[in-house]
């Protein structure tokens, strides 16, 4: 029974989490480190280059890596301190087990908890079918990691129900992305942005969530480029640039539109581009005509001379870029809000060349590799489709099982909670995932998880998530472990293994190989390193999409980075796609697609008339189970705050630093309110990477796209009301576990 | 030191801390950044300042330092106080132009920002100059900044009467030879018959075209 055995506050004086404010050793007996590994940051798909001071089998301290190309000793302050997660007094280092209400957790053996673990899904599969047996996985594991999670579900488990969080990420982006040009990856290196004109920078908060690109952004615009946003709220990229479109949440299908509309009328189409390369056009241009840019102002909820202006700055630029992430991608029409800014893109004609291009900015540590090697529920190694015959029948040899034995499509992250909610999915494997943050609606997500017969969870620290588990078994940190991963460019990086895991804690990898052993399967995961999985992964990605064939370890090293598709060891990798208008459908051609405009799940109405959008800070990542830990990040903005501009504030009688309580239809948090100039006033903002009653989730709308599947975070329908300051058991937590400060 | 210098642009900075963070990894300076992030206004605008030291040609706080604890190197950086010298009066504090040196009362010493001096003295660039995502602060050649920025670089500052030259520099837009902060007062400027001027920055007034 899946439930946590103490209350919250009992269990967050055990297992944390606790902020940590000094490094392991102290601040004054670091001296002269071991050694510098030169590794990644394990934080978002930026994967900076950095170096970590190791003493003693400890990770003491960090020293910039100037010579990694991509950011070029540059760091976020998550990278500066994201060496403090190791050594952490949180860390766990046994395995545990669930002894039931009001008897807490307690530590058991290794083989106890294996036992148990694979008792259980027999059990769960004997009883109910395999497929009542799930496994939810996440999109920071490395390439290596990602992969035999794919192939421990469909061969050890042989479950259909595999999938990840990079659901509530890069789906409708992906989705778009292979719709129109055949392939899910950024199209450019970062480099091509600093050579671009105009560059329009769509639903992401850079200086926030990638700040690496900040730079690449400041360069071009040295260089002479116009810098257009689009975003509800004015971020720090979008205060200085020369054109800022406060757009409505859900209303930027009517800025691209709209941009397309008036190209079109003013003659800034290629048309040979389109005609030699491409097909769908004329449906596009024809459903192109009701976007004036009154109707198509009308539907951003910004004035159209905006939309005007910004169709004159992108129309007839010589090069351009554009680049998007969550606030386009997060909503339940995520893909056609993604597929509208790509149609932008392709009518230009301005992709495929230097300085050209279009970039989707990758959120988590390995958001683009990790959506690659088959740990999607619709997915096969090197982004192979799993209903599509050939490559069920390549994947199969490569695993050496029968094809049909391999599952057929699975539940998506969602879908697959809403199935254990309904008690069709009766256990449940977790790694690298924390719904009880992450998922929207967190009421319904903690009602799903007590429904479990059995829940694993593998993790470092115990998440909220963990909280639930029947057994936690303790895996490892990514500077404990070696892999690769996958940037947001589509380089393929080396992360170096630091130190070891602490006594009693085991990689991840090993802990699944376990399972898969005394499953029946251990002949197919006899990996003894995750070198040995790699190369295994290349050879599934020989002939896919995602061709990591001619990739090595070595090559990664002198090169810094290899760009996939790399199909053959003397293939110099594909740092830029589609080339020469060549696009990578089998026509060779992009296919255009007709967007139009729908509204959200949940508009705003006369009970809930505010938008609540959601989003990052930039000290924290994700759900918060890793920065929350680290105290230095936690006080650079400990708790989350509503953003509210003042004319909505006076209405409601709030001002700064009053606490709020922001409640939509399926719950509610309080918090302190912000009260800034700098948001849209029909709309108030919470970030989202705290837990219980500070967790903007509570609220969010379990809608999701129906092509890609992603929640939609961005817009729910909210009230707002002026609040006494909370005085119950949750509140008097520290902040880093969703108390108030 | 070599020709390489700090150089500070203030627009391009996003507010995200990167550089306090990295100021505290410092070897010497053990969890306390020296480096300060100014929030201009949060209420009407994401603007943020970093400041690190300027170091003035002439040094005030050394000027104002009844206890002559504050040095320069010979290639023009001004050190934190000396230990022993020190006598925590807080004299540099206020009359330091930039807001740079604060005193420590746990360590009764005012300790500042010295452009990282055990790392550049041995060829490494300043912590949070190497981190910083922006590059609102660099490290590098004057000549290398003139090839990648718009703008021009000036290190001459006019407060009132006080005018003051620094070793690092600061990106402004060209044609500006000097900062005038007497002036920035006077920028707001008074508009018509009482008409509010539009604020560009309040994303309300942007949505009424």
């Amino acid at each position: 029974m899946a439930r946590p055995p103490l209350p919250i506050p009992e269990l967050v004086h055990s297992y944390g989490p606790h902020a940590m404010r000094v490094p392991a050793g102290g601040w004054n007996t670091i001296g002269e480190p071991d050694k510098l590994v030169k590794t990644h940051c394990c934080f978002c798909g930026q994967q900076c280059g950095i170096q970590l001071k190791v003493k003693d089998n400890k990770v003491v301290g960090l020293e910039p890596w100037e010579d990694f190309p991509f950011n070029q000793g540059k760091l976020c302050p998550k990278g500066v301190k994201r060496y403090m997660q190791n050594e952490h007094i949180d860390r766990l280092t046994t395995p545990l087990e669930n002894a039931g209400a009001g008897a807490g957790f307690r530590p058991i053996s290794w083989d106890a908890a294996l036992d148990r673990t694979v008792g259980e899904i027999r059990r769960i599969q004997q009883s109910y079918g395999n497929d009542a047996f799930a496994i939810l996985t996440g999109a920071s594991l490395t390439n290596e990691k990602a992969y035999l999670m794919g192939k421990f579900a469909r061969v050890a488990v042989r479950t259909a129900n595999i999938d990840y969080n990079g659901r509530l990420c890069m789906v409708s982006a992906g989705a778009a992305s292979k719709k129109i040009f055949g392939i899910d990856r950024s199209a450019n290196p970062w480099s091509d942005i600093p050579k671009a004109k105009v560059v329009i920078v769509a639903g992401s908060n850079i200086a926030e969530c990638s700040p690496i690109t900040t730079e690449y952004l400041w360069q071009a615009r040295e260089n002479g480029a116009k810098l257009i946003v689009l975003d509800p709220r004015m971020t720090p990229i979008a205060r200085t640039c020369d054109l800022f479109i406060p757009v409505r949440s859900g209303g930027d299908i009517g800025v691209f539109n709209g941009i397309l509309h008036i190209m079109v009328k003013r003659g800034w189409i290629a048309r040979d581009f389109i005609a030699a390369h491409t097909i769908g056009w004329a449906e596009v241009e024809k459903s192109l005509e009701k976007y004036t840019p009154e109707y198509s102002a009308k539907l951003a909820g910004v004035p159209a001379q905006m939309i005007i202006e910004a169709a004159e700055m992108w129309g007839p630029a010589p090069t351009s870029f554009l680049m998007h992430a969550r606030g386009i991608e997060h909503h339940s029409k995520g893909v056609q809000n993604c597929m509208a800014a790509i149609n932008l893109v392709l009518a230009s004609g301005r992709i495929g060349r230097e300085g050209c291009g279009y970039a989707m900015i990758t959120g988590q540590g390995n958001g683009q590799g990790a959506r690659e090697q088959g740990q999607k529920c619709e997915q096969l190694p090197g982004m192979r489709d799993i209903e599509n015959p050939e490559h069920r029948k390549y994947i199969a040899g490569v695993w050496g099982v029968p094809e049909e034995s391999i599952p057929h499509k699975g539940l998506s992250a969602v879908p697959l909670v809403e199935a254990i909610h309904a008690g069709k999915i009766k256990g449940l494997l977790l790694l690298c995932f924390n719904p009880m943050v992450s998922l929207p609606n967190q009421q319904f997500i903690g009602e799903a998880l007590e429904k479990l017969e059995y829940f694993a969870v593998i993790d470092f620290f115990m998440s909220e998530t963990a909280r639930y588990a029947d057994v936690v078994l303790p895996g490892s940190l990514m500077e404990e472990d070696e892999g690769t991963t996958t940037s947001v460019e589509g380089r393929v990086i080396h992360h170096q293994k630091a130190v070891d895991p602490p006594p009693g804690a085991r990689e991840d990898w090993r802990i699944i190989c376990d399972v898969a052993k005394r499953l029946g399967a251990g002949e197919k995961f006899s990996f003894s390193s995750p070198r040995e999985i790699f190369e295994e992964l290349r050879v599934a990605s020989r002939g896919g999409i995602s061709d990591y064939y001619g990739i090595s370890w070595e090559r990664i090293d002198q090169e810094k980075g290899v760009f996939w598709p790399c199909p053959s060891a003397d293939h110099p990798g594909t740092p830029r796609l589609y080339e020469n208008g060549r696009f990578a459908h089998p026509d060779g051609k992009a296919h255009f697609q007709v967007v139009e405009w729908r509204p959200a799940a949940e508009e705003p109405d006369e009970q809930y008339p505010i938008v609540l959008t959601t989003g990052r800070v930039v000290s924290q990542f994700l759900s918060g189970t890793q920065t929350r830990r680290i105290g230095a990040l936690l006080d650079q903005y400990p708790e989350p705050r509503c953003e509210i501009h003042p004319r909505l504030a006076e209405k409601l009688g709030i001002k700064n630093d009053d606490f709020v309580t922001v409640e939509s239809r399926r719950g509610a948090l309080t918090v302190r309110a912000m009260v800034v100039k700098t948001i849209r006033p029909d709309t108030v903002f919470v970030p989202y990477h705290w837990p219980s009653e500070r967790a903007a989730n509570n609220c969010t709308i379990r809608a999701i796209d129906p092509i890609s599947n992603i929640p939609e975070f961005k817009i729910c329908a909210v009230r707002v009301s002026k609040a006494q300051r909370p005085t119950n058991a949750m509140a008097a937590l520290a902040a880093e576990a969703g108390g108030i400060s | 030191m070599s020709d390489l210098a700090f150089f500070i642009d203030y627009s391009r900075c996003i507010g995200c801390q990167s550089c306090v963070q990295a100021c505290g990894e410092c070897d010497t300076h053990r969890g306390r950044p020296l480096i300060h992030l100014e929030i201009v206004q949060r209420a009407d605008s994401v603007q943020t300042t970093p400041q690190v030291c300027m170091h003035c040609e002439d040094p005030i706080c050394a000027r104002v330092c009844p206890a002559d604890a504050i040095k320069q190197t010979p290639d023009g950086v001004t050190q934190s106080s000396l230990k022993e010298r020190c006598i925590g009066c807080s004299n540099c504090v206020m009359a330091c132009p930039f807001g740079v040196p604060r005193y420590y009362a746990d360590i009764n010493q005012m300790v500042k920002c010295d452009m990282c001096y055990d790392r550049t003295s041995t060829g490494k660039k300043p912590m949070c100059a190497t981190v910083c995502p922006s590059q609102a602060l660099c490290f590098t050649t004057l000549e290398d900044i003139q090839k990648k920025r718009r703008g021009t670089t000036i290190r001459e500052w006019t407060f009132g009467d006080e005018h003051v030259k620094t070793k690092v520099f600061v990106v402004v837009p060209a044609e500006t030879n000097t900062v005038h902060i007497d002036q920035l007062r006077r920028s707001v400027s008074p508009t018509s018959a009482g008409a509010k001027p539009r604020d560009l920055y309040d994303v309300a007034e942007l949505l009424e075209a």
